[in-house]
This record gives structure tokens, sequence and C-alpha cells, in this order.
């Protein structure tokens, strides 16, 4: 399996970090970096990492099962997380949801028509101290308001217009 | 005076529920109570595997330990002291099955566990009776993922004891868990199905009902069986196999009581390859060829016919051929031998040979303590395998060295025609063409040295001088070296003691008058009578002899059988008394479990034939253990101790000390090559065995 260098760069720079011959500590950041290019977990890019690793496809399912920031459906180009753990509820992240669900006509783990956005509901992104917040990609969106909401989707959504 | 620094201590003494109790340090209080007749209860802990700390049933207070701890995971340690039985406990315990039970379905009346179930054993006796979970039970339906295996996701309790043996255990690592929290189930490595040994050790290892075996689902209830333990008939390991038996009908098998050299391993062959028992092919009545046809005859016309024919081949000086199945008893085998050598006066008796044992037997004489044990495999520092693909021919062989290696950090070095399962664990692993293993260990020498000890397993590949060159070489090592010839079957070794050999009586001793071996006596013209019991010669070759007389004991109408005069229809190894012997000289009993209407054992049959032709007196009685006593009492190497045997443990046959001066024949050495899903001629009937997806199978894959 082929990634762009810089991808495979991050890849292989994984290594680095870990002690020798842990080649199986690279599971879980290289999935996250695959996905982050592939927009989502492939059966080809378990096996992929499988094989860097050096453990079983299996073994990598089960961490892919158990993670639930690696997908195996396709996410969005944007994938926007809206948290409704208890310090974003009480602080409105339940409204935050239905606005985002209405406005762009999809639910949890489901992607727009035009592939853009997918959206999830999350619990505890962990930023508590800064509810309610909303995670677009990796960055994060704290104080969170429907209008401060609406402008990120204006704003996603007119980059690509 | 200066103090010399403490020793560490070599036992530990502590207390549980007030009874003072020592174990060597690093046991885990839960193995340490157990050996103490102190159970503590555990669903996720086995012994053998690693740790998982999953299910929180095996808690207990600990004095001076503000929690509560679980004894799987803690050592004992000097002076604890522990209650295993409290108000607190049975409270925690209970509510442990409490949340156990708000998944588990409380389908016990149908559940093929019920009666034997640890949860259901559990709850009766804590008794979380009443549950405070009133919301719906996540129910996913029943999955099918091999012919053999079933997997119920709403049973399972998630104890990963069927992840640990298999990854562990079997070194297959076919199931995994996936999902998370309430979703989580076991997955198998196939995506919707098992690619693995279908060895069924997930299934036995179960504490629930959750994986089901297809071949005893919904068909008894454990209480309704007998449980017999035997010795499975297939390959040469010798497992310890426990058949459960119900109005004559073999039910499954398995070896939870974790009797007999194997524990609680078994292979696909072990624990479901007794399904060729029940075939409907089975032949059920002696038959006699009449006018070109075999046609089926009593008992007393075909041994009548047959003890005629003898008797006039034997008057007329004709020239006898027998050959003896390597699945027989040693009972069966030495009746066998004596009835041709001194009952037909011949020494054309051979069996097919899979393993140059005798030349290693000389070429080892004068070191007693050369030929290694099954225990030798889980204990030895080292190991070499030469020219074995071990998971694939020698399961249990394979089994008792990934143990060693998990539990002794043993090193394991192979030299194969190709890609082994070992070579995950081993400490090298050596490739090259077949037939060049023995000049690859060069390459081992330099690292062999600097081992403590050693144990050889070679294959089909090093016969003759060769062996002769391996003993030499590992002489050179300049360490202890004990060896395992691999042998194909479940006697084939026996057959070799019992002296079903053209050129060697009982007990490696040299035949004044050799006789011919299998493929002489196949390729003989001058061939009268060519008497086969349990074997199938003629699978691949014809037969020379144009005008011989044949006679074919065998539970199937196979090529042999299909081509004979005269066939008896014989009874199977689970079918049998007696005993046999295994690839490491181990001999156990095999008990009789069920009956086949109309057969009858080999024994028994060659008795039969005896007293017609009015040689009973000379041959002796045809019963298992009065053939047993004269083998214990003049066999070499037989002579083990009786109790081992008697309450089904597995004696070690003495080694047979001193040179066998006789010439082998290599070019008849040679493995049949079975995988784990075949098991020769009699593989075939096993409809379990080609069944599965991973039939045949290949050796030199993994």
């Amino acid at each position: 399996m082929t990634f762009t260098p810089e991808t495979e760069k991050r890849l292989q720079d994984i290594w680095s970090r870990y002690p020798a011959g842990r080649k199986r500590s690279a599971v879980i950041p290289m999935l996250m970096y695959a996905q982050d290019e592939l927009g989502m977990v492939t059966q080809e890019l378990i096996a992929e990492v499988a094989q860097r690793c050096e453990v079983s496809p299996l073994q990598v399912e089960e961490v892919v099962g158990y993670y639930s920031m690696l997908n195996k459906q396709k996410m969005g180009k944007h994938h926007v997380q809206v948290c409704t753990n208890i310090a974003c509820l009480l602080m409105g992240g339940e409204e935050l949801w239905q606005h985002t669900t209405k406005r762009l006509g999809i639910g949890h783990k489901q992607i727009t028509a035009d592939g853009l956005i997918s959206l999830e509901e999350v619990e505890c992104a962990g930023a508590c101290s800064w509810a309610p917040c909303v995670v677009d990609g990796y960055e994060y969106h704290h104080h969170m308001t429907i209008e401060k909401l609406d402008q990120l989707l204006d704003s996603i959504q007119k980059k690509v217009q | 005076m200066s103090t010399p620094a403490a020793a560490p201590p070599t036992v530990i003494n502590f207390t549980v529920d007030g009874r003072q109790l020592s174990a060597p340090p690093g046991t885990l209080l839960i193995d340490a109570c157990k050996r103490a007749g102190i159970e503590i209860p555990a669903f996720c802990y086995y012994e053998g595997y690693s740790l998982q700390a999953a299910c929180r049933m095996c808690l207990v207070e600990v004095e001076k330990m503000p929690k509560l701890q679980t004894a799987c995971t803690l050592p004992v340690m000097e002076g604890m002291i522990v209650r295993s039985e409290t108000e607190q406990l049975t409270k925690a315990r209970k509510g442990t099955l409490e949340f156990l039970l708000t998944n588990h379905p409380l389908d016990c009346p149908v559940c093929d566990k019920g009666g034997e179930c640890e949860l259901q054993d559990m709850v009766f006796r804590y008794g979380a009776g009443e549950s405070r979970f009133t919301e719906m039970k996540n129910h996913e339906p029943e999955r099918q993922w091999s012919p053999v295996v079933f997997y119920d996701p709403a049973r399972c309790i998630l104890c990963y004891r069927c992840v640990r043996a298999c990854n562990e255990g079997m070194g297959v690592g076919a199931l995994g868990i996936t999902n998370r929290g309430v979703l989580s189930e076991i997955a198998p490595n196939g995506g919707d199905h098992l690619d693995c040994d279908e060895c069924g050790a997930c299934i036995d290892i179960c504490p629930v009902g959750a994986l089901t075996s297809n071949t005893y689902r919904y068909k008894t209830r454990p209480w309704e069986m007998q449980h017999v333990g035997t010795v499975c008939t297939h390959c040469s390991n010798g497992c310890k196999t426990t058949l459960g038996v119900r109005n004559d009908e073999i039910m499954r098998g398995n070896n939870r009581d974790r009797s007999g050299i194997n524990g609680e391993f078994l292979c696909v062959k072990g624990r479901y390859g007794f399904d060729f028992n029940a075939h409907e092919e089975r032949l059920t009545s002696p038959m006699i060829r009449i006018n070109g046809k075999l046609e089926e005859v009593s008992w007393s016309k075909a041994l009548g016919f047959v003890a005629e024919k003898f008797k006039s081949v034997s008057a007329a000086g004709g020239k006898f051929g027998v050959v003896a199945g390597t699945h027989l008893t040693n009972e069966e085998l030495f009746y066998l031998q004596k009835f041709s050598r001194a009952g037909l006066k011949s020494s054309n008796i051979d069996h097919v040979r899979s393993g140059d044992f005798v030349t290693l037997l000389d070429a080892v004489s004068g070191n007693l303590t050369s030929l290694a044990t099954a225990d030798d495999l889980y204990n030895t520092k080292a190991a070499l395998v030469i020219g074995a693909d071990l998971s694939q021919q020698h399961p249990f062989l394979a089994f008792q060295l990934r143990a060693d290696v998990r539990h002794h950090k043993a090193k394991i070095f192979t030299v194969t025609p190709g890609p082994v399962r070992e070579a995950k664990y081993s400490a090298a692993s050596v490739v090259v063409p077949e037939g060049q293993e023995f000049d690859a260990l060069n390459n081992l020498t330099e690292q062999l040295k600097g081992e403590k000890e050693l144990v050889i397993l070679f294959g089909d590949s090093i016969k003759g001088q060769r062996v002769r060159d391996l003993v030499a070489w590992a002489g050179t090592l300049g360490i202890p070296v004990k060896y395992v010839c691999l042998v194909d079957y479940s006697n084939s070794r026996g057959a070799m003691d019992m002296g079903v050999m053209p050129n060697l009586l009982p007990g490696y001793e040299a035949d004044p008058h050799p006789g011919m071996s299998v493929k002489q006596m196949l390729a003989s013209d001058a061939l009268d009578v060519l008497w086969v019991v349990g074997e199938n010669p003629l699978r691949e070759t014809k037969l020379a002899s144009k005008n011989a007389f044949v006679v074919a004991h065998s539970m199937f109408l196979d090529e042999t059988a299909s081509t004979a005069d005269v066939v008896f229809p014989s009874a199977s190894a689970y079918e049998k008394n007696g005993t046999v012997t295994n690839v490491t000289g181990q001999v156990q009993r095999l008990k009789a479990a069920v009956r086949t209407m109309g057969t009858k054992t080999d024994l028994e049959i060659l008795g039969l034939i005896a007293k017609e032709m009015g040689m009973a007196v000379e041959i002796g009685v045809w019963s298992h253990d009065v053939v047993f006593k004269e083998i214990h009492k003049s066999v070499r190497g037989y002579n083990v101790p009786l109790p081992i045997l008697i309450t089904g443990g597995a004696a070690v046959t003495n080694p047979v000390n001193g040179r066998v001066a006789v010439d082998v024949l290599v070019d008849e050495i040679r493995s049949a090559g079975d995988t784990l899903f075949t098991s020769g001629s009699l593989g075939r009937y096993s409809k379990l065995l080609t069944s599965v997806p991973e039939f045949p199978g290949a050796l030199y894959k993994r």
C-alpha cells in the first residue's frame, strides 16, 4: 500500500518513538495517520498495518473495533464531533447537536451527500473547562454557541465553493 | 563478623482461612490455594495461560490490604493472611455474577453446557437468583464460524480464555475481541469465519456455552454420557481422549480431566476425528470372494475358510506375508508376530514404516538417557526440529514446545523444507530444500554449543546413515542431547517394539531368520498368502503375486479390502482394550468405549483363526491382559510399572540399551506426510476432517 510522501514519512517516524523491537506500539498512531489520508480504515489498511507492525490482522481489527475514533465507514473531509457529555450538556451541547443535525440533515456517524462533512456525537472530548466544545478534525472550538457553530460550518462549506 | 547475605527464600509461608500453607515463591495465590484444596472461583484465570484479570470472581480478603485482591494475579507473600470465603466476598462475587447475568441468557435448559457450566455452578453457589437489571438484554444471533465452531455472543462472558488458548496454546491466534463495552464480542480471524487448526480448544475451554461444537451441540446432556478415557487413534503423539458415550454412540471427545500426557490438549483429530467409527460404510460382516464377488458370510464360515487355507499353504511350504497396521494395539501386534513366526513359521511380517527408530536405538546404544519423553519436550531448555512440520504432523509435541517457550523461555531451532509455525517463536529457523536438512545443521552448531541441553526431533528425512551422522554431530556439541524419532501413527512405535519387522523380534532382538519387508512382499510373485491386518498397503501399490490369497482385517472396504479374498470386519481402536505406545515411547491403555455390532477386535480374530487351525495352545490365549502380561515379562523395555498403566497414566518404556545390529531398509521408511486434517486411509472416513475448509491442509505453509 502506498501513501503520500508526507504520510509515509509520518508513519516511518513513529518507530523512533518506541523502543526497538516494540513495533506493535505503532498500531494506533499508524491507523490514525493513515486514516487521515484515506478518510477511513480500509481492510487493505488493516492488512498493511498488521504487516508493518508484525501483528496479525485480527489484532489490528481488535484495535479498530475498540476505538471509536477509528472509522471503518467513510468519513467526510471534515469530521465534526459534538460533545454531549455532562459538562458540555450543561452548557448547551445538546442544543448544538440538535442544531447541527438539523442543519446538515444527517445524524450520528453519517456523512453529507457531497462527502464534505461527517458528524459524530462524542462522549467527552476532554475540554470540559471550555464547554461546550466542538471538534473539527483535530481542531478544537471552545465555548461554542449556535452562531459560532454556524460560522464554522459556513467556512467549511465555503472553502469548497 | 559480617552476616552473609540472606539467600532468597525457597518457600513462602502464608495462611488461608486459618490454614497454614506454603508454596514456592512466585506462586499465584489462586494456584497455591487450589493445590491445598481450597477452590477460589474464577472464569478468566486459566492455568498455563497469561493472566487476564477480567472477571473479578477470584477476589479474596488479604489482611493489611485495604481492598479485595484478585487471587489470580497475587503472588503469595510471607506471612500473608488470606480469607477466601467471607460475607463480604460472597457479596462481591454475587455482584459480579449479577453483572454477568445482565446479558447472559438463562437458556440453560437447552444449552450444551448446562450441567457442566462454570457460570451455572457459580450462580448455584452464590445464588444471584434475582437481578435488579430490568433493561432489554443485548442479543446478537448465533453464528457458525466453521464446520466445527459455533459462537453465541449473548452467552459469552468475555473471559478471553478462548483468545489466549488459541494465541498462546495453539500458536494460531484465530480469535480476538472486537468492539467495546456491552457490544464486545469474540471475532474470528476470517471476518465471518475461522481460518485455523479447527482444534476446538476454544470450545472446551469456554466456561459457558458461548462456543459450541457442531458435532455435539443439542445432541445430549452431559450427565447422560459415560466418559471413557482412551488414547486417540490417529497420529503417534498418544493423546488421551475422553470419549463421551451414550447408547453405544460416541458423542464427543475431550480431555477436560487433564488425565494423560496431553493434559487438555487435543487437535481436531482427537477431539472430532472419532466419527469414522459410526461411518455408514463400516463393515459389519465377514466376506468371502465367491465367483469374483465379495459376499457376506457368517463368522464361523469365514474363520474356517481362512484357517483351512492357511493350513494347506503351510503344509505345502507356501509363502506367507503379513502386513500389520500401525493403529493396532501392542497386544495384537505381539500376538500377530507370534502367530506369524511360531504358527506360520514365517518372518515375512512388517508394518508400514515412517521413521528410522531402529538405527537411532543402535546409534545411541550405551546411553540410557537419550530418548526424550513428552515431559522432556516441556522441560527442555532447547529443542531442534529437523525436517518436520511439527504443528501439522505432531500437534501435541508442538504444543509442548510452545508451552516450554512460554513457561521456561526455551529456545527452539528448526531446520525444515518450508516455513513452519515454530519459526514464529524460534531462536533460529533454517529453510532448506528437502533432503538437505542434515547439511544445514552446521549453521547452527556454534549456537547450539551454547545451550545447556537439547532435544532433537527428526522426521523421515533423517534415516539410515544420516541418523548415525546426526548422533555423531550432536556428540560434538558437548551438551546432553535427547532424541525423538518422529513416526506417523498411534502405534507405529509399538509395531517396532513388538517385533513387527522382518528382521527384528520383539524388543529389538535380531531375528535369526529374517523375512521380507512390505515392499518385498508386495513385489514378490511367489507370495501365496498376503494377510493384511488393519492396514491398506494396496492403496498405491499393486500386488505382484497374481495367485496370492489375500486376507484383510478392515473397518472399511478400502483399496486392500476390496481386492481381498476374505475380509474380516474389525473393531476400531475405540472399541478395543489394550495398550499403545506413542512416539516418545510411552505406553498407555486403550479402553473400549463402544461396540459396533458384527465386528470383532483384531486380537479376537487372530485368536479365533489360531483356534480353528488348532494352534491356540501354542500361540496363546487371545485376551488382551494375558498377552500384555507376556509382553510385560518378555519384551525388552516393557517391564513398566503396572500401577501407572492401570490408573490410566503413561508409562515410559525403559530404553533398550545395546546394539541393534540389523540392516535397515532405508527406502521403506517414508512418512505419509499427514497434516492436521488427514490421517492416512482412516482419515478419509471421518466426515468432519474432510469437511473443514482447511482440508487437506499442506505441510510447510505457515
